[in-house]
């Protein structure tokens, strides 16, 4: 866990005031709606369908058991009793009143917490893969090269007006699990012939309304110029991105107007007249960065073979994962559980998911981009019991990288930018695949699910996608295959999933699955093979057959969809 | 004479602008009106660009007129003979006038005075303030008493104690 030094603490503090004020005067119409925009967007406030929401940060997902306890103090006491985790490893609350939101800030802060550029078109919140510190292929501690990516971008002021939103992923490890090439920038550590760190820098990727997999822009930056490099995009980006159109506006069409190869030479040219400027990192820099970083103090044990049976050997084998230190394991506790919408906890939850992170995890844990929570060091000998534990609490849900294990965004029952509902379409298609025997015997399916082109529920990656869309007002589910969020494997590099046809009514969506999925178990070569391995061995084409029928029933579908619409 | 900001106390502003686009349309075509020949000039760089000789033998001091989006190289020969540089900030939300300020000052050592104005508001002073402007016309001048409290927000800033840290 970080720990905030004077100065880190002194500024949450004074961002409270600030906003306190800023409140304040918005309030007594000092400040115009338009005025107050960006100010409460920065404090990750926004003004919803139904009531406020207020989206805390969790800087790379890193949470202690203290910080979680405040967040179920404040579920209780200024919202309706629960939160939602949400791809972006922070946590929303959906019912705040604006006025209230000052002193949440403050209750926050106390607990070294904040939600600065949770929002607004500013550098947000870097994520990371929810291992980092603990993977047997970690190459670097992400969780470091965050918090200097933190404290660099939060309040950095030169680019709090960027064009858009700008969003960074750190990846540690061999194995790409922070989907790097879906952001707008992607940093992937790695070692040269020199054994020296250093950052393959991508560039240019994102979802949204055009998907786009990043450019590498650089293979091998040392890792002292890390935040120098970052500057050199970034300050490329803030002058000759877009603004004439926010749909335009990310940082990938500017990769792409430009092509990636002139924007590279840009970057290269901004970046040699801030290289070894003041921003540049000195040895001394990472370690006392490092050194605010506590570390587990691990038992020296040997791994052990743990026999279980039954549901706890499911969720052993699915729900638990290897650890560097021997004798250790990293669990995750599923926020996926049939009828619950995904990434939603309960204040009750939240506290005892916190006396458990004490009792078995060094009082510590993580948020997974795919809305899980993450005990990271857990003795093997204790697994048994924290599944016991788990379980009681409706946690334990052995679906870690099956189907069910949804990702989707709040989607029309919250969000004022939705076409259409998620939560009950992800609960249906959960309802669908309830056998678990079946769930396991089709082996790791990542299946996402976005209420609108906006992409926060990161359909266009999913193994499975699923994009809410509107037709003349009414709500339709328009289907992707061959997905990928990234390098998690080799030779399964990240991928944009394409539309297998015309869109489905919501009813339609779990019978669809279902037929995807027959499609895929009737030509599986192997128990190995997984879905999306399928789809790019064979093409889209047998699964567009088996959902639709032959291609003159994939016209009659679209004619009676026509139709109805 | 309107008040502006200047290193954070509220003061007269003694330069008088040219407007810009009627000006323009007089200068290319030729009929360049005589410059007022007592006080300072603020001018736009169109005008710089077509009569640099003349606003250079002129009596009084200087200032240049631009936009956030203007390119440096394009004016970069004016730098060392001018007193003032006001750069246009067309919508408070845009933030190209952010890093323009830090490539002047960092990059091309600019040491006088830079200043914003047009849709420039009281909660974009301090950003502003640390990316190098050390003058600023309000939207509403009126508002600029009020507005000084701005520049005492998030001080711990400026106290964090490594240089990368400060460099942000």
């Amino acid at each position: 866990m970080y720990t905030y030094d004077d100065v880190d603490q002194r500024l949450v503090e004074e961002r409270v005031a600030q906003f306190r004020d800023q409140t304040r005067r918005y309030l007594a119409k000092d400040l115009s709606e338009d005025e107050f925009r960006p100010l409460r967007l920065q404090n990750g406030l926004y003004l919803q369908r139904h009531a406020p929401m207020l989206r805390v940060a969790i800087p790379y997902g890193l949470l202690s058991s203290r910080q979680l306890r405040t967040l179920a103090h404040i579920a209780r006491t200024y919202d309706r009793g629960y939160g939602h985790f949400s791809t972006r490893q922070n946590l929303q609350f959906n019912w705040p009143r604006l006025e209230d939101v000052p002193e949440i800030l403050a209750e926050l802060a106390v607990v070294q917490m904040h939600a600065i550029q949770t929002s607004g078109n500013c550098i947000r919140n870097v994520t990371t893969d929810h291992f980092a510190g603990v993977a047997r292929d970690e190459i670097v501690d992400s969780f470091v090269w965050c918090e200097l990516i933190r404290q660099w971008s939060a309040l950095n002021p030169e680019f709090a007006y960027l064009p858009r939103k700008f969003k960074i992923a750190v990846n540690g490890a061999a194995a790409d699990r922070a989907a790097t090439f879906a952001h707008d920038i992607g940093l992937h550590a790695l070692k040269n012939g020199a054994g020296e760190v250093g950052f393959r820098v991508i560039a240019g990727g994102g979802m949204g309304r055009t998907p786009v997999i990043g450019h590498v822009i650089r293979e091998f930056l040392p890792w002292r110029h890390l935040l120098t490099y970052l500057e050199a995009i970034l300050r490329l980006y803030n002058r000759y991105g877009r603004r004439d159109n926010k749909y335009k506006a990310r940082i990938k069409i500017l990769v792409r107007e430009l092509t990636p190869e002139a924007f590279r030479e840009k970057v290269e040219a901004e970046w040699l007249q801030l290289a070894d400027g003041p921003a540049t990192l000195s040895e001394d820099d990472v370690r006392a960065i490092e050194a605010r970083f506590e570390r587990p103090p691990y038992q020296v044990l040997a791994d052990a073979t743990v026999a279980a049976l039954g549901a706890c050997g499911a969720w052993m084998k699915r729900n638990v994962h290897p650890h560097k230190q021997p004798g250790y394991a990293a669990v995750s506790v599923s926020l996926k559980k049939t009828g619950v919408p995904p990434g939603d906890v309960t204040a009750a939850q939240m506290d005892a998911i916190a006396a458990l992170a004490d009792r078995y995890a060094f009082g510590e844990l993580r948020v997974s981009h795919e809305q899980n929570l993450v005990f990271a060091d857990v003795r093997q000998a204790d697994l048994q019991d924290l599944w016991r534990e788990l379980r009681a609490l409706g946690l334990a849900t052995p679906n870690i990288g099956l189907l069910t294990n949804i990702i989707s965004c709040p989607g029309g029952d919250f969000c004022s930018l939705a076409n259409a509902k998620s939560i009950p379409v992800a609960e249906a298609i959960q309802r669908r695949f309830d056998d678990l025997d079946y769930l396991h015997d089709i082996g790791e399916l990542d299946l996402n699910l976005s209420g609108c082109m906006n992409s926060c529920g990161h359909h266009h990656v999913g193994h499975i996608g699923i994009l809410g869309v509107d037709k003349h007002g009414e709500e339709w589910y328009q289907i992707t295959i061959g997905g990928n969020q990234g390098l998690t494997r080799p030779g399964a590099p990240a991928a944009l999933g394409q539309v297998i046809g015309p869109s489905f009514a919501r009813d339609d969506v779990p019978g669809v699955i279902e037929r995807l999925i027959e499609a895929y178990l009737a030509r599986r070569e192997s128990d190995d093979e997984r879905f999306v391995d399928t789809v790019w061995r064979i093409g889209i084409e047998p699964f567009k057959e088996k959902v639709y029928g032959k291609r003159h029933q994939a016209q009659d579908h679209r004619r009676r969809q026509l139709a109805a619409a | 004479m309107a008040s502006v900001i200047r290193h954070r106390t509220i003061v007269e502003d003694s330069w008088q602008p040219l407007e810009a686009d009627p000006w323009l349309r007089v200068g290319e075509s030729g009929l360049v009106p005589d410059f007022p020949v007592a006080g300072d000039l603020l001018v736009p760089l169109r005008l710089w660009q077509l009569r640099r000789d003349d606003l250079i033998a002129r009596d009084g001091r200087l200032g240049l007129l631009i936009e956030g989006w203007d390119e440096p190289e394009n004016f970069a020969d004016a730098l060392p003979r001018l007193q003032l540089v006001a750069i246009h900030v067309p919508q408070f939300a845009d933030g190209r006038a952010y890093s323009l300020a830090r490539i002047l000052r960092q990059r091309h050592g600019y040491a006088g005075e830079l200043r914003a104005f047009g849709d420039v508001l009281r909660d974009q002073l301090l950003y502003l303030s640390r990316c190098g402007f050390d003058s600023f016309a309000l939207r509403d001048p009126g508002r600029a008493e009020e507005s000084l409290a701005a520049f005492r927000e998030l001080a711990a800033a400026l106290r964090r104690p490594y240089a990368w840290q400060r460099a942000a």
